[in-house]
């Protein structure tokens, strides 16, 4: 307290300066539901999971401690590792194609023109179904005989494909579904960020002559980017985590064609009943995961700079 | 099958096949008595969970009269099988599984559940005489489903429910039209398949499982066709590279790949059933438990032209179909024991498991069902189905080994079969996945 302050304020306050209240301490038990429920829900399941995984578990069985073999067996498993790599490549389709075709998608329906809201409704649909629901009815459209994608194929003279029931197309259709099901997702969000953008620049723009792909490329693409990004980190971490299309369509096949992160997780998990492997699994998974999560955050913090 | 009557075959197979198990005479003394309250557990409530089938389709429709004989409430869960499989050995392993009564399939969860004594042994039930009906008379299941049952420590952990043997289903239309036999080997089956295609109307002479883990049952019954026979030997060791089993690969290679539908590689059941109604597939080889859609008119394209025979023989002096099998039990941890005791016996008494038989639902455990000609006669099924199930009940063998990691035994071996219909070779195939599972074997044998 500066000396002038300390006299204002009188004899009293200028011996011992006023205690502000301890409102840490006052309100400390309001934290407890809370972090009862982070401890109850995250963290011990968390610290289980790495407990299990340092255990050769298998369910109904004995359970003995392995330290660190489990990982050691994890990253010398081929099966595993092919898993990793069908992951990112799943991943890598199905993020970067329902970007592109939600992004055209979004810049269509941003015109205006007859019927734009039933249209919009119509393309939102798919987006709303229940992803089990859908790979079922999927399923029945991929059968080489009584599909009616064959059919399809057979009316404007193309060869019929067997779709998820061979190992050379099996991810990139199922890449497919994927698409379906979520380019409507994406086209939302950039439709958000499309009625938000500023009218003046494309004002200033058609003054100095600029055409509508200069427009696009220096004005729309800039501002855009940060719902772009958004877009980009949901879609990444949900095709990253999908589990219940491809279980539904291929359980993983043919052979282990569509096995992924997740399935070969589940199977070792709830087929194999081998805990202790699946945990570690987990752990190691929970790492992509991260460092996927933090390289698109420090993307996202780069875009809002620029 | 000419020169069989159906009045024989029943009769034959009640007296050869499902010959009923000389009860213990205690059990038989238990039971010599007149009054049973089936009422005694009135007002209690338990918990049932089966598997999604005919059977469990029936026993919810049905659960009301359980309910009105006993007076005990019965929440039943009836869930598809695979989840169903799942949900009950992490159920078990939880410690307080929240059902009192459950289906196990035999042919993949007795011995995990056997070896850690989940269930309770239902001897001293079948023995207590105020707890067991004296119509439920344990004598008439039959032999060779109680053996299957029956843990290798002697326990009956579950109640023999049903058997499920794979046969020869075909379309009788198709054959009839180009002069086929109903061949009698896999060779000559082979043949005929290839006589059968008609591409041109896209039907096609086969029809299997191809998908991972699904299809090592279709390869099983070509390897019980040999003189090898099983998966495991005497000391339990794996002999799924032997000479025998890459024949058996051989077949289910050239059957899937050269005489199947394309696509097939990801075929499971239920692919098959589909195509097979359609009247797409002229023969395929499953379950005996599908004759119940392919015969129903408003489903089936094909009912009514569906042929039933045993499957065909193989190289080996032995004929074998596969067997698979259900049963319920109680868990060790049911504080209920007694009411869901007496959903067992109702749900698996003689008057269900006739109705199972004479509607398809699936081939019941006991014998009487079998010697019921006249419910039988009435059945809507022709009379080659029961003598299908009566000559394939005689030639039955475990389909799949009995082992703890018996899932990822169908894994491992599924992967290689399905890669062979891919073009890899079948003996390189089977060499890298007998190698790949015998570490596991092996560990689980020591722990068991």
């Amino acid at each position: 307290m500066p000396r002038d302050a300390a006299i204002l304020a009188g004899p009293a306050e200028a011996a011992a300066p006023r205690r502000r209240p301890n409102y840490a301490r006052r309100y400390a038990w309001f934290v407890v539901p809370a972090a009862v429920v982070v401890v109850a829900v995250i963290l011990f399941p968390w610290l289980f999971t790495l407990y299990v995984s340092a255990h050769d578990w298998h369910l109904g069985g004995a359970r003995r401690w392995v330290g660190l073999e489990n990982y050691q067996k994890l990253f010398s498993d081929a099966r595993f590792g092919w898993a990793v790599a069908r992951t990112l490549l799943y991943t890598a389709l199905a993020v970067v194609l329902p970007m592109l075709l939600g992004l055209a998608a979004a810049l269509c329906f941003h015109r205006r023109f007859p019927l734009r809201g039933l249209a919009r409704t119509v393309f939102i649909l798919p987006m709303m179904a229940t992803p089990v629901a859908v790979a079922l009815v999927w399923t029945m459209m991929f059968h080489p005989q009584l599909g009616v994608l064959n059919w399809l194929l057979s009316q404007v003279g193309l060869p019929p494909s067997l779709w998820v029931y061979s190992a050379d197309t099996v991810i990139p259709t199922l890449v497919l579904v994927e698409v379906w099901h979520w380019t409507p997702l994406v086209m939302l969000l950039i439709l958000g960020g499309l009625a938000s953008l500023p009218t003046d620049p494309y004002e200033a723009a058609r003054i100095d002559g600029a055409t509508a792909w200069q427009a696009f490329r220096h004005i729309t693409l800039p501002l855009l980017l940060p719902f772009i990004v958004v877009a980009l980190i949901i879609r990444t971490i949900d095709a990253l985590k999908a589990f219940d299309t491809i279980y539904v369509i291929t359980q993983g096949g043919p052979g282990q064609a569509s096995e992924t992160i997740n399935i070969f997780l589940y199977l070792q998990a709830f087929a194999f009943y081998n805990v202790g492997y699946a945990s570690a699994v987990v752990v190691v998974f929970f790492a992509i995961i991260m460092l996927l999560a933090a390289l698109l955050l420090w993307t996202r913090q780069r875009v809002k700079v620029t | 099958m000419s020169g069989i009557t159906r009045r024989m075959a029943l009769r034959a197979g009640a007296a050869s096949i499902l010959v009923p198990l000389a009860a213990p005479g205690q059990v038989e003394r238990a039971n010599a008595q007149s009054r049973f309250d089936w009422r005694r557990f009135r007002g209690e409530r338990i918990e049932v969970t089966v598997q999604l089938s005919p059977r469990g389709q029936f026993l919810q429709r049905n659960n009301q009269e359980f309910e009105d004989l006993t007076g005990i409430k019965v929440g039943l869960e009836v869930v598809p099988e695979q989840q169903h499989r799942q949900k009950i050995i992490v159920e078990y392993a939880s410690g307080r599984p929240s059902f009192d009564v459950t289906e196990v399939s035999l042919h993949v969860n007795k011995r995990q559940v056997g070896k850690a004594k989940w269930n309770t042994d239902i001897r001293p039930l079948i023995a207590d005489a105020s707890l067991t009906a004296p119509d439920f008379e344990f004598g008439d299941y039959g032999q060779g489903m109680v053996q299957y049952a029956t843990q290798a420590d002697g326990r009956l952990d579950s109640c023999p429910a049903g058997a499920d043997y794979f046969i020869l289903y075909y379309n009788k239309e198709l054959l009839a039209a180009r002069n086929v036999a109903v061949p009698t080997t896999w060779d000559e089956m082979f043949e005929a398949a290839k006589r059968l295609a008609d591409p041109s109307k896209q039907i096609h002479g086969h029809i299997g499982r191809g998908l991972k883990n699904a299809n090592v049952v279709l390869w099983s019954s070509y390897l019980l066709g040999t003189a090898q026979r099983d998966m495991i030997d005497a000391n339990r060791q794996l002999i799924t590279d032997t000479p025998d089993a890459v024949w058996a690969g051989e077949t289910y290679k050239k059957f899937l790949r050269d005489v199947s539908p394309p696509g097939s590689i990801g075929f499971n059941w239920n692919e098959c059933q589909t195509t097979f109604m359609q009247g797409r597939a002229a023969m395929w080889v499953d379950g005996i438990g599908f004759a119940a859609p392919l015969e129903d008119k408003a489903r089936s394209r094909i009912a009514g032209k569906v042929g039933y025979a045993v499957v065909p023989r193989g190289p080996g002096p032995n004929h074998h179909c596969a067997l698979f099998g259900a049963g319920y039990g109680i868990p060790e941890a049911s504080r209920k024991k007694g009411p869901a005791w007496f959903y067992i016996q109702w749900a698996l008494g003689k008057s269900n498991q006739l109705k199972w038989l004479t509607s398809g639902a699936g081939v019941p455990a006991r014998s009487s069902p079998f010697r019921n000609e006249e419910a039988i006669a009435q059945s809507h099924f022709p009379r080659d189905f029961f003598q299908t199930l009566e000559a394939s009940a005689r030639i039955a063998r475990a389909g799949l080994p009995e082992i703890v990691p018996v899932t990822q035994f169908r894994d491992v071996i599924g992967t290689a079969l399905t890669n062979s219909i891919s073009g890899a070779d079948v003996a390189t195939e089977l060499r890298r996945a007998t190698a790949e599972f015998r570490p596991i074997l092996e560990q689980s044998e020591r722990e068991s």
